[in-house]
């Protein structure tokens, strides 16, 4: 057994955490810095937080991770690290020349207190920054929220780039959240089908997921170019997707700018997809096209094919508060009963939704933010579950309790296909049945006895 | 990215310069005294700069001292918790992303090699100080899983709060009695990479461990393995083969070891060490402490592998080990030979460069000689001066600002355990007969010259490299991985061996001669052009059939 001291009774832990369910913030930061156009990430610590976030998107990816770091030394964290930040400033843009240096902090230079704008401010006075090149930064300090905080925060930073006063741009923004290369590439298509003018960022699709050519260009012609981010200022309005992903990006913009917003769920699984459609619609005023109507049909029409298998089974759930809010919905409405559901990020709220959301069951449902998977597996041992959804580090739990499994969440690294077939959308239900089916068949192929073995299912 | 240019025929100085035309003038004269031509010389190599402080925003591939320690030298033993203290990431992120392989998981010993444990600080735990939640932490991991020992690990705030990491393991060691609780001060930002926490991770293991243990190892022929982590399964293969000739492998540093196999390294005959750059420190210890000599081996490569054994042999020097081991080698060398033939005529001639932490470098060269492949240029991420230009270096080695802090211990011959496993004339006997203790030649006389070593590579060095010599074959980590395949260049992982292993020892070696035959001779690289990019020119129209 792999976790074979994982007890089936469960004593509350108030200090030690065991097998998190959440990283840190400056990850998330990193990743939403790669969905701007040109953009190296840059992490103001000490080096070993950068190898440690780029070896795991790449392990996430199999692309190339580009990042650099302040690299402190002790010097650096005692006495600060500006000279540390303007060396790499230089460094960056005379080697590298990207377009634009995206600065998010790591624990160190949080709890030393160096403060990025100052900074910023003498690296533009010291002509280390080109004409045209563009300074963001974010604090993200690891000990504050999860990873998904540093990814609203970064966001949060692209949204501070607008300026108000601008001639209005005719377009909708949308924020999509921490969500893959190809759903973003999915979220760009349904917009486009529905019609509607949009601005989208970050949007790392052709950044994480590019082509094989014997050419190797770490600025790849992909990702949300600054001046539209700058823009963004000027739009109609924004659909944020994901409250802890996209909120506070999409209120900062209302705020500066006076462009409303209306948050929404991720658009995983069928009502949530139909939310983002319907807004769509309605704020671009347009009408919803065929096209989508029956792509939502064979997502429909699946379910109902299959409702069979679906019918009555146990999910344990484990990943982010957006993802998880819109992935037990989904599972709700297709008659399946999400029972463990555990984020490690914080928030309430988290919980709250939850308990709306499986209300309907009429059954307790374990739910935890703030949890660990050492929490979900232990919740799965006393009650055990026909079906687990989550990141790679789940496989340990389904080997041990051999439970049917469904990799989905951040981060995957033992398996391809997230970064180039979509979760999200009508299409992207279609993906999660497919394998969610795919799963739940194998099983019963592997465990019918011979007598009960079909052809058919 | 500059347009690919290809030099028809490269020189070493040429490539120096294009590699440091780029950089602003202050960094050019640091990388040059990074970057060195080789000039292979008998007993002396010229000398290159390493284990300085990375430059900031060049892209390094360096990780940080918590890595080294927690990551590298504590992650692979299965029985001992390691509860990392600090916010959530630098747990996360060394939790099962090393290939260390245990076979604790297949018996009733405990294993928690697959749990990452932490204090999750939060920012009250910042501002308040974090002692009383580390306390609560190691409580909590003490009744949940009654451990022989907890590690504790600091990570960049702990230093810079003043949480005393140490007095907080001391108490709780003595209120336990029966868990042993030790702390390693290993701050990201000390030091200037890993290496600082191979040394703090040494440090600790020996004053709080080795020596400790209560059984008593009576083998007949005792060494310790230093510097081995059984990445992909290496240290199997290797205490396979150490079975076979009757060698019994008492403690392995750290690579599917235990806390008593670190307890009882006191007991060896003989530590013979594999990394040299992450477990010397032990080594010298061992030595000073109780008496045990210590020599350089490496079982990556078939031929280093056969040599590594003769000369342990050599050391017992009784004819039935020595007899054992040539019938061992005799064995084991069949095989090994067949897959060699098989793939020579398709590795034969083609190039490699290598740059790995601190010692694969070097390692892997023996197993690409094997191939007929020739490495173009080599090089540390965090090696010293030393794991270049070999030991004799040491004495002129001065240890700058950024290093200064990271604890030096003295150790004094035991006054019960010390026991000098040789006297002084048999060494010398032994050292007459060509064996050498305490030493290591480093990587730059195993090089040909004219090539190019260079430390702390950087991305955009790498990418230069890769465009102006065209390797067969790169090998490093998986943050340089992709961008050279992008590049249309097939690259090996060194670290993790792309999920393959073991590629130490003989099987070891049979292993590696096929997957790089199977990566420099994939069909996927012929693919990158499609057949309209071949040939754009439109010279016929389509004849339908």
């Amino acid at each position: 057994m792999l976790l074979r001291h994982t007890p089936q009774e469960i004593t509350e832990r108030k200090a030690l955490m065991i097998n998190p369910a959440k990283t840190c913030q400056p990850i998330g930061a990193m990743y939403a810095a790669l969905g701007i156009k040109g953009c190296l990430p840059h992490s103001h610590g000490s080096q070993g937080c950068c190898a440690y976030h780029r070896s795991t998107l790449t392990r996430h990816y199999k692309e190339p991770i580009s990042a650099a770091t302040s690299s402190f030394t002790e010097g650096a964290s005692v006495f600060g690290g500006q000279a540390n930040l303007l060396q790499a400033i230089d460094n960056i843009f005379t080697v590298y020349e990207p377009e634009v240096i995206a600065v998010h902090t790591t624990c160190l230079s949080e709890t030393i207190g160096d403060d990025l704008p100052q900074i910023f401010d003498k690296a533009i006075k010291e002509k280390k920054v080109p004409e045209g090149k563009t300074l963001i930064g974010a604090p993200t300090p690891s000990y504050v929220g999860s990873h998904v905080t540093g990814f609203s925060n970064m966001v949060k930073a692209m949204a501070n780039l607008a300026a108000p006063g601008g001639k209005k741009n005719g377009k909708i923004n949308i924020i999509p959240g921490w969500v893959e290369p190809s759903d973003m590439e999915e979220i760009k298509k349904i917009a486009a089908m529905v019609g509607v003018d949009i601005n989208m960022f970050p949007d790392t699709s052709g950044v994480l997921n590019g082509p094989l050519t014997g050419e190797y260009k770490m600025f790849p012609e992909a990702g949300t170019p600054v001046a539209d981010i700058k823009d963004s200022g000027n739009a109609l309005g924004t659909l944020a997707l994901g409250e802890w992903c996209s909120a506070d990006a999409a209120r900062l913009l209302d705020t500066k700018c006076k462009v409303p917003c209306s948050v929404l769920d991720m658009p995983f699984g069928l009502k949530a997809t139909d939310r983002f459609v319907d807004a769509l619609r309605t704020v671009a005023g347009t009408s919803v096209p065929d096209e989508i109507m029956v792509e939502r049909g064979k997502l429909v029409d699946m379910i109902s094919d299959m409702h069979q298998y679906f019918y009555g089974k146990k999910v344990a759930l484990v990943g982010d508060p957006d993802q998880l809010i819109a992935m037990t919905e989904f599972l709700v409405s297709i008659d399946m009963m999400p029972i463990h559901i555990v984020t490690g990020t914080p928030g309430k709220r988290l919980e709250e939704r939850i308990m709306e959301i499986t209300a309907g069951m009429g059954r307790p449902v374990n739910v935890r933010a703030k949890g660990d998977m050492f929490l979900l597996h232990q919740w799965i041992k006393n009650e055990p579950v026909d079906l687990l959804i989550g990141n790679t580090y789940c496989k340990y739990i389904a080997r041990d309790e051999d439970v049917p499994y469904v990799r989905w969440g951040f981060p995957i690294l033992d398996r391809q296909g997230h970064q180039h077939f979509p979760t999200v959308g009508y299409k992207g239900g279609l993906r999660l049945l497919e394998q969610i089916l795919g799963v739940l068949l194998d099983r019963k192929d592997r465990d019918d006895p011979e007598s009960k073995f079909e052809l058919v299912l | 990215m500059a347009k690919a240019q290809k030099l028809v025929q490269w020189e070493p100085n040429d490539v120096k310069d294009k590699l440091l035309a780029k950089y602003p003038p202050k960094v050019a004269r640091k990388r040059a005294k990074q970057i060195m031509i080789n000039e292979a010389l008998e007993n002396t190599t010229p000398t290159i700069e390493a284990n300085v402080r990375t430059i900031p925003g060049i892209i390094t591939m360096r990780g940080c001292t918590y890595a080294g320690c927690k990551g590298v030298i504590m992650g692979p033993t299965s029985d001992i918790v390691n509860l990392v203290h600090g916010p959530i990431g630098c747990s996360f992120y060394a939790w099962l992303t090393r290939r260390n392989q245990t076979d604790a998981i297949n018996d009733s010993n405990a294993n928690f090699i697959t749990y990452a444990m932490s204090t999750d600080m939060q920012d009250s735990d910042i501002i308040f100080g974090g002692e009383k939640k580390l306390a609560a932490a190691i409580q909590e991991a003490y009744d949940l899983f009654h451990p022989k020992a907890i590690a504790i690990f600091a990570t960049c705030p702990v230093g810079l709060i003043g949480d005393d990491i140490h007095a907080v393991a001391k108490r709780m060691k003595e209120q336990f009695g029966d868990c042993n609780v030790f702390a390693f001060s290993c701050e990201g930002y000390k030091g200037v990479s890993q290496s600082a926490g191979h040394h703090i991770a040494n440090n600790q293991v020996f004053t709080h461990v080795v020596g400790k243990s209560e059984t008593e190892k009576t083998d007949k022929y005792k060494i310790n393995l230093l510097g081995e982590y059984n990445i992909g399964g290496d240290g199997f293969e290797i205490d396979r083969i150490l079975e076979k000739c009757g060698i019994k492998n008492i403690s392995t540093f750290s690579g599917n070891a235990t806390y008593d196999k670190f307890a009882s390294a006191n007991q060896a005959d003989l530590s013979c060490v594999m990394c040299h750059r992450s477990i010397n420190y032990v080594a010298d210890m061992l030595e000073t402490k109780y008496g045990i000599p210590w020599i350089k081996v490496n079982f990556i490569g078939a031929e280093a592998t056969a040599k590594s054994l003769r000369k342990i042999a050599q050391y017992f020097g009784e004819k039935e080990l020595i007899d054992r081991v040539e019938a061992v080698i005799a064995e084991e060398m069949p095989a090994v030979k067949a897959a060699q033939a098989e793939v020579y005529p398709r590795t034969n001639g083609k190039t490699a460069m290598l740059f790995v932490g601190g010692s694969r470098a070097h390692h892997y060269q023996e197993l690409f000689n094997e191939m007929g492949m020739k490495t173009l240029s080599a090089g540390y991420e965090f090696g010293h001066r030393d794991d270049y230009e070999g030991r004799h270096v040491i004495p002129t080695l001065k240890v700058d600002a950024d290093s200064r802090n990271i604890e030096e211990i003295e150790v004094e011959p035991d006054p019960v355990l010390y026991k000098p496993r040789k006297s002084a004339e048999e060494i010398a006997a032994l050292v007459k007969d060509g064996l050498e203790f305490k030493d290591y030649e480093g990587l730059n006389p195993a090089m040909e010259k004219g090539t190019l070593i260079i430390d702390d590579l950087n991305q955009y060095e790498a990418e230069k490299l890769v465009e102006l010599m065209k390797p067969d074959l790169f090998c490093a980590g998986i943050k340089e991985k992709f961008s050279i395949q992008k590049l249309g260049v097939p690259m090996k992982q060194l670290h993790s061996y792309d999920s393959g292993g073991p590629y130490a020892g003989f099987q070891g070696a049979v292993n590696f001669y096929r997957e790089i035959d199977r990566l420099v001779n994939s069909k996927v690289w012929s693919y990158m052009k499609a057949p309209w990019q071949e040939n754009p020119e439109l010279s016929a129209t389509y004849v339908w059939e």
